[in-house]
């Protein structure tokens, strides 16, 4: 049983000026290595703060009441906030949905990337710069040494999408979650997307969780497919057949509209 | 004609277009190709440099803002973003009542009254007139939205993108909405969007665009079935088989290209 | 959606918020206190500011007794002064053991107007004739210093208040009609302000007050202050309030006013406008003190409020002189005055700076 990540009966509590109260009631999940898993929900389910919750980002004002997060075997709810650090963005990685906001504008791309690139490894300066080119031509973006040079607002949209890809996946993680990575792309970017992501899964072998409402991009991508409803995973399976013959009410709801 | 310059790229360049009444026509094309600009144009919210706009045959560029204004209700506009089209400040009771300028004469019951009726033909009830927007779902806000475009009964609704950013269920919610309200109130809608799937859903006419110009222009099951200018078809392919074209460079207009009409109201600029 | 649940607007939210504030909560009582005091300063005052009596001259704080001379305990009283020049011609205050002066509540004193209008002559607490009671001490003609600090705070305190209302309505709207419009009109007003604000505040306050003609009187001169001040302050707040306006303009609920066919003038007041309220108020606080202080300034050096209508400032002007202060400190009172007031004003502005910046944020899902 290959299960890179396993979320077991995971609780998540929000907290606002009128009280608690249970955003997530008992989520329960598994990816397995080189899959792609979507989470699939409305606006307000919480699949954003799911993914959020496997690399303890949440905010203050939620807090995790139960469950384990488990990823190849250790508890990361339990695990140091040092151990965190390491993990993040070395063994699993995340993507957003806004890739203005996944890099500082008074930095260059090409400096914020190598950043995280000697956080995590010990590479010399040649080795460095030969790592960042791999990857920018990885991900499919011309031109490497204009690109690293400039800004993020010098990019188009579509490059800094690339971009943040490409810096989610400079130490090689095993896991990305994704967030609604291409919500504010126009249709020929997502499709650009989408064979991105393919790549990452069958070449680089690593796994995803896709939290996204877009069924359509499911139906392109995912391997397997979990509805998040009412705060708990109502149904799930190989994606191919919960799309063609949903069970729960929610989910057939979701691909009629397909 | 109509054509508007910023810095010299014309945003809207040379853009001729018709909708006859009662019709749903979608503007759609990609970020940057004008659509939502052309939208602000018709509206007179932003102003246009060349070019007339004739509204049920009359033309309305030239008109100074005083004229203007017992134009405007005639065409109401439903915006994109739902967290930032209301006024955060406004209550919903506010936010209608504005709306409503033009009711001025009617007491404070009838206007009351009115509200309610408003909100209930969006789907909404009617004591939520005291409420905040912030208190509201995308979904929600964007009824609202629409409540108070018809508070002025337009004969023209633009939707600029005014279901991109809320769920697909709520989406498909919206929509069936917007076509009900269609057929009690008898508006044409515009639609701006770059999402074929929704657009095939609602609209009786598509108009593509590309960098500031109607690239083609069809029946919406002619686009469909058999799109002819290059952009369409990349278009179409990448919404809805997620096959994208690996292009190096974008796809070149040339300068003195017309729409020419191809038969069965199919119109392809080459 | 329950329709039971009181629906609060964010300005609210950012107001429960801000009562949980300790610190921020006791300088608003303290300043409600300095109001209050100011308002029915008539009342809570032994005397008028200009009772004086030259033979309580630079009269030491009074120590209410609570017990006699056998240890019993007694009605409140103090004792009487009487005062002789010791060989460097300081004046040594001794107490007069056999006059004893019980303190009343609600006794009779100077007449004076209560409400403005109300003839009365009931004070909070008073000593009869010939007694005096000087619980903070009494100034160089033996006028009674807590009674001039209460008159002073009206003065001082509403300075503030007034001055910041005049200021704060001008650079409100001059700074959201310039950013709305843009263009020709916003350079003009914003060229316009920025020579405003290039004169030093501080010597253009000095040039204009030098202009008043001695005979105004004190009505006459505290509205002069009043203009000169607010004068000097609108400018700066109307710049960043254009700011505002500008990015405001582009907002899509703008854009939909206009469709619908809403004036301009009425864009700008409900739509623009309101949203520069979190950075308004807290200018607004964070100013009081400058006017505050600006009229201490004026009145230290005799340019303000004229003697014998107290201010703190020139309560104050008695104390330049070190001869002074060491030998009647507590001539000093109105500058620890004047130094809480300002420093409740920073705390109360900063804390709603934290409250009402964040609240106003739009939640998304």
């Amino acid at each position: 049983m290959d299960e890179l990540l396993h979320i077991k009966d995971l609780i998540i509590k929000i907290k606002s000026d009128e009280g608690s109260r249970e955003l997530i009631k008992g989520l329960n999940l598994k990816v397995g290595s080189q899959k792609v898993v979507a989470l699939v929900g409305g606006s307000g389910s919480g699949k954003t703060t799911a993914g959020l919750a496997i690399l303890r980002l949440l905010s203050d004002s939620m807090d995790v009441q139960g469950g384990e997060i488990l990823f190849e075997g250790k508890d990361l709810l339990k695990a140091s906030i040092g151990d965190m650090r390491r993990l993040r963005g070395k063994d699993i990685a995340m993507v957003f949905q806004e890739p203005l906001s996944a890099f500082n504008p008074v930095f260059t791309i090409g400096g914020q990337i190598n950043e995280v690139l000697k956080y995590h490894t010990r590479l010399n300066r040649r080795q460095l710069q030969e790592r960042l080119h791999e990857l920018l031509e990885l991900v499919g973006l011309p031109e490497p040494k204009r690109v690293l040079r400039s800004y993020p607002h010098q990019l188009s949209g579509g490059m800094r999408q690339r971009a943040m890809i490409a810096q989610a996946i400079v130490a090689n993680p095993k896991l990305i979650i994704a967030d609604e990575p291409t919500s504010n792309l126009d249709v020929t970017l997502q499709a650009q997307m989408i064979d991105l992501f393919r790549k990452l899964r069958n070449d680089l072998k690593i796994s995803m969780v896709l939290i996204t409402h877009d069924l359509g991009i499911v139906r392109e991508l995912a391997d397997e497919v979990a509805v998040l409803f009412d705060g708990r995973v109502v149904e799930c399976g190989p994606a191919r057949e919960v799309l063609s013959e949903p069970r729960h009410a929610y989910t057939s709801e979701l691909t009629k509209i397909l | 004609m109509l054509r508007r310059t910023t810095d010299y790229v014309r945003a809207v360049d040379n853009i001729s277009l018709t909708m006859t009444q009662g019709e749903n026509l979608s503007l759609v094309g990609e970020s940057g190709c004008g659509k939502t600009t052309l939208g602000r144009m018709i509206l007179k919210l932003i102003p246009s440099d060349a070019g007339q706009i004739l509204f049920d045959g009359q033309d309305i560029t030239r008109l100074s803002p005083r004229a203007i204004r017992p134009m405007r209700k005639n065409m109401q506009m439903v915006f994109q973003d739902p967290f930032s089209s209301l006024d955060p400040r406004f209550t919903i009771q506010n936010i209608l009542a504005e709306a409503m300028i033009f009711d001025r004469k009617r007491r404070a019951r009838e206007k009351k009254e009115r509200m309610i009726e408003l909100l209930k033909a969006v789907n909404l009830p009617g004591d939520i007139r005291m409420r905040y927007p912030h208190e509201f779902s995308g979904g929600e806000r964007q009824r609202i939205a629409i409540a108070r475009a018809l508070a002025v009964n337009p004969k023209l609704l633009i939707l600029d993108e005014a279901i991109s950013s809320l769920d697909v269920l709520v989406q498909e919610q919206i929509i069936q909405l917007l076509l009900d309200l269609q057929k009690k109130f008898q508006m044409t809608y515009l639609f701006i969007s770059h999402n074929m799937r929704v657009v095939k859903r609602i609209s009786s006419r598509v108009a593509i665009m590309y960098q500031g110009k109607i690239v083609e222009a069809a029946p919406t099951p002619e686009i469909f079935q058999n799109p002819q200018h290059v952009y369409t078809m990349e278009l179409l392919s990448a919404a809805l088989e997620y096959k994208a074209v690996a292009r190096t460079s974008p796809i070149i207009l040339r300068k003195n290209a017309q729409l020419n009409d191809k038969g069965n109201g199919h119109w392809v600029l080459d | 959606m329950t329709t039971e649940k009181k629906s609060l607007s964010q300005f609210q939210i950012a107001l429960k918020r801000f009562q949980r504030n300790r610190l921020a909560m006791v300088c608003v009582v303290i300043l409600a206190l300095f109001y209050f005091g100011a308002v029915f300063a008539d009342f809570l005052s032994p005397y008028s500011f200009q009772n004086e009596d030259r033979s309580y001259s630079y009269c030491p704080p009074m120590k209410v007794q609570f017990f006699d001379d056998q240890g019993k305990a007694r009605w409140p009283y103090v004792r009487g002064y009487y005062f002789t020049f010791d060989e460097f011609h300081k004046r040594i205050y001794t107490i007069d053991k056999f006059k004893k002066y019980p303190i009343q509540i609600f006794n009779k004193g100077d007449e004076y107007k209560f409400l403005g209008f109300i003839p009365c002559r009931y004070h909070l607490f008073g000593v009869d004739q010939p007694g005096r009671v000087h619980l903070w001490g009494a100034d160089a003609r033996g006028r009674d210093l807590l009674s001039r600090l209460f008159f002073g705070a009206r003065i001082s305190l509403s300075i503030g208040l007034i001055g910041v209302t005049i200021s704060f309505t001008l650079g409100l709207l001059v700074g959201g009609i310039s950013g709305y419009y843009g263009g020709k009109l916003d350079n003009i007003i914003m060229r316009l302000c920025e020579m405003l604000m290039m004169v030093p505040g501080f010597y253009l306050m000095l040039a204009l007050m030098v202009i008043i003609p001695p005979s105004f009187n004190s009505l006459q001169r505290y509205v002069a202050i009043v203009v000169v001040l607010s004068f000097i302050g609108w400018a700066s707040l109307a710049r960043v309030i254009r700011g505002m306006s500008i990015s405001l303009r582009e907002r899509e609920y703008v854009l939909a006013a206009k469709a619908i066919g809403v004036s301009d003038f009425a864009i700008v007041l409900r739509h623009i406008l309101p949203h520069t309220i979190s950075y308004s108020i807290v200018a607004v606080m964070l100013s009081i003190p400058g006017y505050i202080l600006g009229e201490a300034a004026l009145s230290l050096i005799g340019l303000g409020i004229q003697d014998p209508i107290p201010s703190w400032g020139n309560l104050l002007s008695d104390a330049m002189g070190i001869v002074r202060i060491k030998f009647a400190p507590w001539i000093l009172l109105p500058g620890l005055f004047i130094f809480i007031t300002v420093i409740c004003f920073n705390v109360v502005g900063d804390a709603l700076r934290d409250y009402l910046d964040p609240t106003l944020r739009i939640e998304r899902k």
